[in-house]
């Protein structure tokens, strides 16, 4: 049950990591789930705690809340976007 | 192909010919560019560095070139998006349009931009005399975006 994080920009910044794998704990079954997940991991990873404005993406496509996560996924966890 | 994403420049008369290249078809050809600029929020920008997530950034460009393509009876989308460190007056976006008629040629390649601002994952830092700093996303973007009547991008958390 291992996926793949992803952090972008000031969010990476933050939690200090671009990247990592991750074993997916049982009651992790969303995309919303995982972000509390790691929110409570408490100190600067506060940053994507309920509130601040994350977005995310599921397998290269934007996410929502409720979004499923299972084996094998990428998800990423990015600020809005500020291209163009 | 339709989709760029890349650290070089592009010449921009040789992107717009191409669109109507061999296309008699065409009657119209809307173009936008977007350039660095020297200030941001009232600092001096000495330079900027595009971030971006690589493999989503070209499918999300795909997937907004498919939607205006669903929007529009268009003849060639062509959109290019730099990342990479960047100067002031520098190209950074193209995005180019060819139909038959100006209509659909202008709503088409705003359309792009205004999908494009708020869900292809680009990132900037900007370099000012006070450091680097990430550019925070802005409401007008989101709400560029929403006039076209769709559901903006979703919000985790919201």
């Amino acid at each position: 049950m291992n996926i793949k994080i992803l952090y972008f920009a000031s969010l990476r910044d933050t939690v200090g990591r671009a990247e990592e794998s991750f074993v997916l704990p049982s009651g992790v079954a969303t995309v919303g789930d995982l972000r509390a997940f790691l929110a409570d991991r408490g100190d600067k990873w506060d940053a994507l705690a309920e509130g601040r404005n994350v977005r995310a993406a599921r397998n290269q496509r934007m996410a929502n809340p409720a979004d499923p996560v299972g084996p094998g996924d990428e998800i990423a966890f990015f600020p809005p976007v500020t291209g163009g | 192909m339709s989709v760029s994403v890349q650290q070089a420049d592009f010449d921009v008369g040789a992107e717009i010919a191409a669109l109507s290249q061999g296309r008699l078809e065409v009657g119209a050809v809307a173009s936008f560019v977007g350039l660095v600029r020297d200030v941001s929020g009232g600092a001096e920008v000495a330079a900027m560095t595009l971030e971006h997530y690589p493999g989503m950034t070209e499918r999300s460009l795909e997937d907004i070139v498919g939607e205006a393509r669903r929007r529009w009876q268009l003849d060639g989308v062509r959109v290019i998006h730099r990342y990479g460190r960047l100067e002031p007056g520098d190209r950074i976006v193209f995005v180019g349009v060819a139909g038959a008629h100006r209509g659909e040629a202008f709503a088409a390649c705003e359309f792009v931009m205004d999908y494009l601002k708020t869900r292809a994952p680009f990132w900037k830092l900007e370099e000012t005399p006070d450091g680097a700093h990430w550019v925070d996303a802005r409401d007008s973007d989101d709400s560029a975006a929403a006039r076209w009547g769709t559901e903006s991008e979703p919000r985790p958390g919201d």
